[in-house]
């Protein structure tokens, strides 16, 4: 018997290993089997609808506004981009008129909330990969971000602030002052984050080249928003199909080029800058008027079939919906980015490390609320 | 003819009873200063770190939050015993132990003063170090593998290979300064510093890989990989619980102290030091070696597993070897 011949010396098995869904990294109620052979995946295959509580269906039995606080709870990190993109929706069927300041505020929330979303990208990211110092200084920051989101809407989380044909309340008197200084600060804090993590050797060597696919495949899998954006397609919903008011802002889509963590993870962090970019010109241009417009007491949007899809924080936000001109969605469907990002997972996975596992997983940026809706 | 009379005759003293009884003592009041330097080591790393995060850190028991870790020894103590049901028994029993006694074994040939009042001294005191924290390894082991889990194999697995990976470097570091003092023993080499410099002057290649190959040793940060929390959800010790669990977490600490102290003995001349009594010195470098460990905790990411072992085969081994040539060639020549 040949010494070399492992496999006569040594019975070696595959384990089967259940992550999740009480994993402290699946970011949620995710669960993942996965088949492995010493640390090395053979084999992910990823189980969801742990978090599934049917909003598309119950959107059928509520009126368009009752279906806003709904929304709330799918992307619940980003919440007013979520309830942006149905009022949005139906804003377009109906064709309604928005006053100029309520753009505004929506502009600058969706924007905040953009920051606060990456913020918690930013935080858990790293603490998944072990360092638990940028949680906290993430976390100082998106608190400041939340306390002035519970002034303006009187919730930390689930905002339920946009209606169809503006914003429920005009800003506190001082708000703006508040959003211009955080502006400020933060972009001090950005420094910080860049030197404490951004070239640390042990979190480059996590990072680099770890969970890469190719424009070809993120397309293929329906994949969009950063996750599309880290393979150099440079697909911006903000830019390519503009809504609201992102065409009145200077600003840039940042790119990535290999499609691997590191990417992801910069380009989370070269956004947070342009959404800063973007708040701070909104500031200099907002001007006092309606929050409001003219919007009938009954909301029904003409019978037919809508599509509006808004850039999400992680990808096209979409909401399509069938109507039969009633005041409630004959049939409403939510495109959620999060669920059509975590396809790709199965290919990603296959052949990486355990530890890698949790560095991809988590430079997907899932929200189980929205994946399950 | 072998008695048990011989086994004192070997280790140096004849069989005494109030010998016997100082050494009990003497352990006794080891085991108990170890107890309190874990007990406010951990402390001290939850406010440091909490400082580090804008944190207060703990402040509710006591003044300035300083019961806190006795409260949570306490609350470990009297929890309900659970061992699982499919676990093996005898392992699983057998692994807090195996991991434990090693690390409080190692404290003997510590240092800690000019008066040597309880510890052994020994000529062999480097290598009894290496040789004897080699066998907590094996605690870790026995506790990811008769835990019954998967994740705590992992993590048992894991540490296996990194304990092993990291012995040889930090074997390799110690034997750099043990040419330079020409002995083993530990009390020789604070002596052999009393006359020249600290050895981490000419040392300091054998000391950056004494640090690296130290911090490994103790799976801490960045190299925490067998209880990767965000992983392995605890790593090796995920099914232990009450005193089991804290068995395993004071070996974590214990040897923080005792790696603090053959620092300081190899690398910084022990207890030696102007005005200070030697103990209050040796405390000081302990405390400075802590504070060190705590700040990378806060800062740095996890390493990870492949790249962790190529990193001690590749780069650590080499620089090790490399720096005891220099040493061996500049003692030749000089």
């Amino acid at each position: 018997m040949a010494l070399t011949d492992e496999t006569d010396l040594v019975r070696t098995e595959e384990m089967l290993l259940n992550v999740g869904p009480q994993h402290p990294s699946t970011h949620g109620v995710f669960r993942m089997v996965v088949k492995i052979s010493g640390e090395t995946i053979i084999e992910a295959e990823p189980v969801i609808g742990y978090l599934h509580r049917g909003t598309e269906k119950l959107a059928e039995n509520l009126q368009y506004s009752q279906c806003i606080p709904y929304t709330d709870r799918l992307d619940y990190v980003s919440a007013m981009l979520n309830n942006y993109s149905l009022v949005h929706a139906v804003e377009e069927a109906m064709g309604l008129e928005i006053p100029d300041r309520a753009e505004y505020i929506r502009v600058i929330t969706m924007e905040m909330n953009r920051l606060a979303s990456h913020l918690i990208f930013f935080g858990t990211y790293l603490l998944d990969l072990g360092a638990m110092t940028p949680f906290l200084y993430a976390f100082e920051e998106r608190e400041k971000i939340i306390d002035m989101f519970n002034e303006l809407c009187g919730a930390r989380i689930t905002y339920n602030y946009m209606r169809v044909g503006g914003v429920k309340f005009d800003t506190t008197p001082g708000w703006l002052e508040q959003v211009d200084a955080f502006v400020k600060r933060m972009k001090g804090e950005m420094v910080k984050y860049r030197q404490l993590v951004t070239g640390n050797e042990i979190f480059l060597a996590r990072v680099h080249g770890v969970g890469a696919y190719t424009t070809e495949q993120a397309l293929g899998h329906g994949m969009s928003g950063i996750n599309l954006r880290c393979t150099g397609y440079n697909w911006d919903l903000r830019k390519k199909k503009p809504y609201s008011i992102y065409d009145r802002f200077d600003w840039d889509v940042p790119l990535g080029s290999a499609g691997d963590c590191w990417d992801r993870y910069i380009l989370h962090m070269e956004e947070m800058e342009q959404s800063l970019r973007i708040v701070e010109q909104a500031l200099q241009q907002i001007q006092p008027g309606p929050v409001m417009a003219k919007v009938p007491k009954l909301i029904r949007v003409p019978a037919g079939e809508y599509y509006s899809g808004i850039e999400g924080t992680r990808g096209e936000l979409g909401f399509y919906i069938v109507s039969d001109g009633k005041d409630k969605p004959y049939r409403l469907k939510i495109r959620r980015p999060s669920f059509e990002n975590l396809q790709i997972l199965p290919i990603i996975l296959k052949g990486v490390p355990v530890a890698d596992m949790v560095a991809i997983l988590g430079s997907i940026d899932p929200v189980m609320g929205e994946v399950d809706a | 003819m072998w008695t048990w009379n011989n086994l004192w005759h070997w280790a140096g003293h004849p069989l005494s009873w109030p010998g016997f009884v100082g050494m009990l003592v003497g352990a006794v009041v080891i085991l108990l200063l170890a107890l309190l330097v874990v007990m406010y080591s951990i402390y001290w790393q939850r406010k440091f770190i909490g400082w580090m995060q804008w944190r207060i850190g703990p402040n509710r028991v006591g003044p300035w939050g300083l019961f806190q870790t006795v409260a949570d020894v306490l609350k470990l103590l009297v929890k309900e015993d659970v061992i699982p049901a499919n676990v093996d028994r005898t392992l699983f029993l057998l692994a807090p132990i195996f991991a434990f006694v090693p690390a409080f074994l190692v404290l003997s040939i510590i240092p800690f003063s000019a008066h040597h009042v309880f510890t052994a001294n020994i000529g062999i005191g480097a290598l009894f170090y290496v040789a004897i924290s080699a066998i907590t390894i094996h605690g870790v082991m026995l506790g990811g593998w008769s835990s019954n889990n998967k994740w705590a194999l992992i993590g048992g697995m894991r540490s296996a290979a990194q304990m092993l990976s990291y012995e040889v470097p930090l074997g390799m570091s110690i034997v750099g300064v043990v040419l330079m003092a020409g002995t083993l023993n530990l009390n020789g080499i604070i002596a052999a510093q009393m006359h020249t410099v600290w050895y981490v002057i000419p040392q300091i290649l054998g000391f950056i890989v004494f640090v690296i190959a130290g911090t490994a040793e103790m799976n801490r940060t960045p190299f925490d990989l067998p209880d990767a929390e965000s992983e392995l959800v605890g790593g090796y010790h995920v099914e232990y619980s009450g005193f089991r669990f804290a068995f395993f977490m004071l070996t974590e600490y214990v040897y923080l102290l005792a790696m603090g102290g053959l620092m300081a003995t190899l690398f910084f001349g022990g207890w030696a030091g102007p005005f200070l009594p030697g103990w209050l010195w040796f405390a000081i470098k302990i405390f400075i070696f802590f504070t060190f460990q705590f700040w990378l905790q806060a800062t740095l990411p996890r390493i990870r597993q492949d790249q962790m072992m190529s990193f001690s085969w590749k780069l650590l081994l080499p620089l090790a070897l490399a720096n005891l040539v220099i040493t061996a060639v500049v003692k030749v020549l000089v």
